[in-house]
């Protein structure tokens, strides 16, 4: 590393921030006593943190680009993570604790840290559902909110008009999402990158604008009120215990969700996905149906968001289009290239990253967001392949 | 086995193919000949159903594919092995076979016929476990070539195999293209701009010349042929 070229560039970097900030940050008029200040001591802290945040920032690049050389010399591409995790005398142990953890979280702790969990259940599932859209098919959906409401409202309107209980929409709405997926699909399927991405924000704003605007069907902004919570055999519980059960819920339906997607990932159909992102042409020369396999692909994804709905909705017991912005959609797709496209660990850590983290960082109040993005910008420059990298297992067999 | 009759293909208003008459007896390798641009390649995507013929008709076996979806003519027995190769760089190379026996159920006959692949090509066998995407440029050809087999087509469309390949490479490519036709009894179709190689392997080849099929002759007499010559083989 040449350190003297680096630091001179982070000098230079300083000094040019000392003079955008020359006019705002130093002089200032007070028109009261017409006198100038000359606040000469806020050049001097401009000038260190920028000199500082570049140094750091060329050091943590340069060491970035040593590992990646290191990387691509030595075959074995496994992060030490994973190797840990594939060492059977770590493994277990590990494993362990997790489950026991998971299992005494709701008791260990608040109500309010039990929903903040349940919370972010629903955006791991979430993640899962559009890691199949975006990380294995390559078909970038900026919309997928749109199913999530789909979820939320057949729950919301199935139990309004008809009564229906929780457990029973569960299966609906996941097969109304899965039709909403395919119904989208549909005029997109020549649609690629950019131009899917377009379409599909539209989309997630048309379902959003439907439900604001037409109040006969959806009741309009102020929304559907007193969705019952989940329920178990008609017990009554209490509100504590109804977020445990609804917390314990949610995990099994977490571990439902990675336990299809990964079957998926590893079968033929999730090949598939994969080869249809890669190569279209040479698809279709192998006999894989385009038009099928990009809408199993938009169903099945949407299919979770539709089930993460109905939870969303039994969990806060009241929904309005407010909680389908965009920007759901776009935490989703931070979840899923954050966490690592196409990685089941790795969408799941940075599900809970990105859920946990704003709610933990409250502390700071206003300085939340900043913190947010800075972690943002830095995870996507320093790890671009996500906090965990996918490591597909591959399809083998031995040879008879 | 396979007849083009009068097919004509468009890209939007622009005439590719005019008028265009090919004749496939089972067995054969046939090639198809011309300068860049003639039409070759697409011809074949006609055939595989990817850029469908506006007018005239392709019959196979009889049927006709003509307005099928690509997939459908998979089906049938027609496998296509896409210019520039075009493998799935991020699946191995056993994904990559598997890609290619996607509509084949019996999953014991696809195991087989891989093992047989791999003693065809004992480099893919090695490789097996490697992503298609690092594989050098004639190990990639071989496996496109695997890959379009797996479906266990009757009839095998090439599309320029010796495209970026060492004269070495492409005389190797060229013996296993033999090898299949006689041993698995596979017709084969061949577009390629390297006719030198491609009239000595095959039995009969047809020349091509902005879309219009100029002249067919068996592979022998095309070599000799003094046109074929000047224009294609630099004599």
């Amino acid at each position: 590393m040449n350190v003297r070229g680096e630091l001179k560039k982070s000098f230079q970097i300083s000094a040019w921030f000392m003079f955008l900030t020359f006019p705002i940050l130093v002089i200032r008029v007070n028109t009261v006593e017409n006198v100038i200040e000359w606040r000469w001591y806020n050049m001097a802290i401009v000038g260190v943190s920028t000199f500082l945040g570049s140094a750091l920032w060329r050091y943590l690049l340069s060491v970035k680009e040593k590992s990646q050389r290191i990387n691509a010399a030595s075959p074995g591409n496994m992060t030490s993570f994973q190797k840990a995790f594939s060492d059977k005398r770590f493994f277990y142990p590990a494993l362990f604790i997790l489950i026991g953890f998971v299992i005494s979280f709701p008791f260990l702790f608040s109500m309010y840290q039990a929903n903040i969990m349940i919370t972010a259940l629903i955006y791991v599932m979430l993640g899962l559902g559009l890691n199949i859209v975006v990380g294995l098919a390559g078909l970038l959906d900026l919309g997928y909110v749109a199913f999530y409401a789909v979820g939320a409202y057949s729950y919301g309107l199935l139990n309004f008009h008809f009564g229906l209980g929780f457990w029973t929409t569960l299966p609906i709405a996941a097969i109304l999402a899965a039709l909403a997926g395919i119904l989208l699909g549909y005029p997109v399927l020549r649609l690629r990158g950019d131009y899917l991405a377009i379409v599909t924000l539209g989309f997630g704003e048309i379902i959003r604008l439907v439900l604001e605007n037409w109040g006969e069907f959806s009741h309009g902004p102020s929304g559907i009120a007193n969705i019952p919570r989940p329920s178990l055999l008609g017990i009554d519980m209490t509100l504590t215990q109804n977020t445990i059960f609804t917390y314990f819920v949610m995990i099994g339906l977490v571990l439902f969700t990675i336990f299809v997607v990964n079957r998926l990932q590893n079968s033929r159909i999730g090949r598939a996905w994969i080869a249809l992102r890669e190569d279209e042409i040479a698809c279709q020369a192998m006999g894989i149906d385009r038009t099928r396999t990009k809408l199993t692909a938009f169903a099945l994804g949407a299919t979770w968001a539709g089930m993460g709905g109905v939870v969303f909705a039994a969990k806060t017991t009241f929904i309005n289009p407010a909680s389908f912005t965009i920007w759901e959609s776009v935490i989703i797709l931070c979840i899923v290239v954050l966490g690592g496209m196409g990685s089941i660990l790795g969408v799941i850590s940075g599900a809970l990253v990105l859920t946990l983290l704003p709610e933990y960082l409250r502390a700071f109040s206003e300085y939340r967001m900043l913190i947010f993005g800075i972690m943002l910008v830095s995870m996507m420059v320093f790890r671009p392949e996500g906090i965990i990298r996918n490591v597909r297992r591959t399809y083998t067999f031995s040879k008879e | 086995m396979l007849e083009l009759k009068n097919v004509q293909t468009f890209y939007g208003n622009i005439q590719v193919l005019k008028d265009v008459n090919i004749d496939i007896r089972e067995g054969e390798i046939i090639t198809l000949i011309g300068a860049n641009g003639a039409g070759k390649s697409t011809t074949l995507l006609s055939v595989s159903g990817i850029v469908p013929p506006r007018s005239g008709d392709i019959i196979f076996d009889g049927k006709s594919v003509t307005g099928k979806a690509p997939h459908d003519i998979v089906a049938m027995g027609i496998s296509q092995v896409p210019e520039g190769r075009r493998i799935f760089p991020y699946l191995t190379v056993m994904e990559n076979l598997d890609m290619g026996a996607f509509l084949r159920k019996d999953k014991r006959a696809v195991k087989k016929d891989m093992g047989h692949i791999f003693d065809l090509f004992p480099i893919l066998a090695q490789r097996r476990h490697q992503a298609g995407g690092t594989l050098s440029g004639g190990e990639q050809q071989m496996l496109a070539i695997s890959r379009a087999l797996m479906a266990r087509p009757r009839l095998l469309l090439l599309d320029e195999p010796s495209l970026g390949l060492a004269p070495i490479v492409t005389r190797r490519i060229f013996d296993i293209i033999k090898k299949v036709n006689l041993e698995d009894n596979t017709t084969i179709f061949l577009v390629e701009q390297n006719a030198n190689f491609a009239l000595k392997v095959a039995h009969r080849g047809y020349v091509m010349e902005n879309g219009r099929i100029v002249l067919s002759d068996t592979g022998l007499n095309l070599l000799a042929n003094e046109n074929v010559k000047k224009a294609y083989l630099g004599g």
